[in-house]
Parts: C-alpha cells; structure tokens; sequence
C-alpha cells in the first residue's frame, strides 16, 4: 500500500459562518517503527512514519499533530475547526523520508 | 461488615446483568438471521463503530486502492477489468455473494481470487497477483464491496456438491497437536471465551476482514492459515482446494448473513 498512498477525507461541503464543524481524515501508511526486526537477518527495520500533520485553511495553519511511532498503521484522525469564509482546506502528512502527500478540499460558507 | 455490603451489592448487579440477558439479547438487524450471528456481534462496541464508518474504516482504503487498479490496463492483451466487465457496481453486484462457485473448465470449485488470477492470465495475459499481496487485496475487497449488504447464498448442489461435503468434512475433522475442529470452537463455544479472546461463529461474510491486529486486511485463507496453526496443524497452501472447499461450507453456514466487506474485527 505505501507505494501508493491515496489520503481519505470528508469535510462538510456546506457550513454556516460560525459555525464548529468536523473534519475527519484516513490515511494509508505503514507506519513502521523502527523497534521491529526483520526475523531472518535479525537487522533493525528502519523507521518509516508520518511525523507530522497540517491542517491548513486558506493557507493558515489550523490544526497540525506531530505524531509518533505508537501510532497505528493506517492512521485516522479527526478535529474541529471554525468556518471563517469559503475557501480551501488542504492537508498535508509528511513522511520521515521527507515525502508529503497532499490532499485538497473546497468548502463553502454561508 | 462493609466488605459484606460490597459483596452483596456485586450479587445484586450480577442477578441484575443476568436478568437483562434473558429478558431479551440486543438486537442486531440483519446481523443476525435465526441463530446465525455476523462476527460483528462479537465485536466490541469501538471496533463496530470503525466498520460502520466508511471514513474511519481503514479497509476502504483497500478498496479505493482496488478502484484505480480496475480500470489500469495491464498485460498483452492491453485491457483492464472494466474493458469487459464495465461497470464493477452492476456487473460484480451479486459475485460476492455468490462465491465460490463450481468452475467447469478446471472441475473443482472457485473463488474470487482464483478468478481474478483466471481472468489476469487466460484473458489479460497478465502476471496473477500473489495471493496475500496488496494488489490482490484491494481488487478483492473492492470486487466483494460491491456486494455489500446482498445475502451471502452459495450454490452447495449440483456439481458442487461433493466440495460442499468435502468442506464440512474439514469444518468437523479434529488436527493438530491439540486435536482441535473448526466447529469444536466456533459451533460448540462460539460467545465463550478462549484465553483472551471471545470466539465468534467464524462466519466469513466480511472478508477480506481488516483485523487490527494485522493493521491491514486479509484474506479468508490467511484466517484459516491462522487458525490451522494455532491448533498447531499443518496449514495448507493460499488458494488449496482443501481451503476452497471449507470457503463454500463456510458461506453455507452464513447464508443469508449480509456480505460485510470491508469488515473491521480485533
């Protein structure tokens, strides 16, 4: 799966001004912790994990996690945030190997 | 004296949670039919709560995964999936629950991967994808998605006949070092405990089923595999005929059981 990664997101399309609305996001990835062996040669796998999130609104940042090697595979995450204006809302995970997967959203306020 | 008092008010709630269970069990829908129960109902309150969300649910990203690959052209012949089959959500509407099913061209029963891989080879000319890989995965969670909700209802007579018995035959037989059936855990202790772990019916409606302990989905002859083994059996191979054929038993068992692809369970 990792070679292909295809984040899942679902935020409102519509939402009154004002108001606290949720976003929830799935996202595939190993998450590998970098504690594992690999049986045969008994070598350390290495860690490979998505060491940060961004929320950004508009291109101002509104949520952002630094996450860690407990956190599970296929991580998936949820938070709120208030409606300003129509606009933008993008996401963005970043790997440890410096690789960013991006996902974009359109919402309106009214 | 107020060590009594405790002791006393635990009774009272036990008699309490007894009573609950026999004025009437929960209601589970179309999760249950007759004294058929989904594993769902064995499941913990959370580990549903992520199965009944498509957004939480993990699975699903096996299942988008499944969506691109369908269409990607792949092998000499220069097509894809839907270059024959079209449309997935109509033309794979009822497939998975209706495998496997009894294939004349090789005598002996089929299931979805050993179709995909059919279809891969014979009519692609494609390489097949490895059993427990991602691709096959996600084209089979994406193949049986599309029937989620259709009653599981397998064809056990006819030329599937003898595999049906064949099946049963494995469900009832004792293996391994602890000398274990499938049907001495999950007909005769299914909502027991084992150790940790609460046995369920072992019903096969939600595979390939996204086990948290696996982090990722699995297919149903990865559980038998799992299973085989901790009875300390020999497991038989991915895609065995021996595995094929308690796969048809076991969608008999179910029968009219919702298919539950991409299920979530512990």
């Amino acid at each position: 799966m990792a070679k292909n990664i295809r984040p899942r997101i679902r935020v409102p399309k519509n939402v009154a001004k004002g108001k606290v609305f949720e976003i929830k996001t799935l996202v595939s990835h190993k998450m590998e912790t970098g504690q594992r062996k690999n049986k045969k040669t008994g070598k350390i796998i290495p860690r490979k994990i998505i060491n940060k999130f961004v929320c950004k609104y508009n291109g101002e940042t509104v949520f952002s996690a630094d996450w860690h090697p407990a956190v599970s595979a296929n991580p998936y995450m949820s938070f709120h945030t208030t409606a300003t204006e129509s606009g933008e809302i993008e996401m963005i995970w970043t790997d440890d190997d410096g690789a960013t997967y991006l996902k974009k959203a359109k919402i309106n306020v009214t | 004296m107020m060590r009594k008092v405790i002791s006393g008010a635990i009774v009272a709630a036990a008699i309490a949670l007894a009573g609950n269970a026999a004025a009437g069990e929960k209601d589970w829908g179309s999760y249950q039919v007759g004294d058929i129960r989904s594993g769902y109902t064995y499941a913990t309150a959370a580990t549903r709560g992520i199965q009944d969300e498509d957004i939480m649910n993990p699975a699903m990203l096996w299942v988008d995964q499944g969506e691109d690959l369908w269409s990607k052209v792949d092998g000499e012949a220069g097509k894809a999936c839907a270059n024959c089959h079209n449309v997935a959500s109509k033309t794979m509407a009822t497939v998975g629950a209706r495998y496997p099913v009894f294939e004349p061209s090789i005598g002996k029963m089929m299931n979805i991967e050993q179709r995909i891989n059919q279809c891969r080879v014979q009519r692609m000319k494609a390489k097949p994808f490895k059993w427990e890989s991602a691709e096959m995965l996600s084209m089979t969670s994406y193949v049986r998605f599309q029937s989620r909700g259709v009653p599981m209802n397998v064809t056990i007579d006819g030329d599937a006949k003898p595999y049906f018995e064949k099946g049963k035959a494995f469900y009832n037989q004792r293996r391994g070092l602890l000398d274990m059936a499938c049907a001495g855990c999950h007909v005769e202790n299914a909502g027991n405990m084992i150790r940790a772990n609460l046995l369920s019916q072992g019903q096969s409606n939600g595979f390939p089923t996204y086990r948290l302990k696996w982090q990722k989905p699995g297919s149903i002859h990865r559980r038998f595999r799992g299973c085989n083994k901790q009875v300390r059996a020999q497991p038989y191979a991915y895609g065995s005929d021996e595995y094929t054929n308690l796969e048809l038993f076991l969608a008999w068992k179910g029968r009219g059981l919702p298919v539950e692809t991409p299920a979530v369970r512990n």
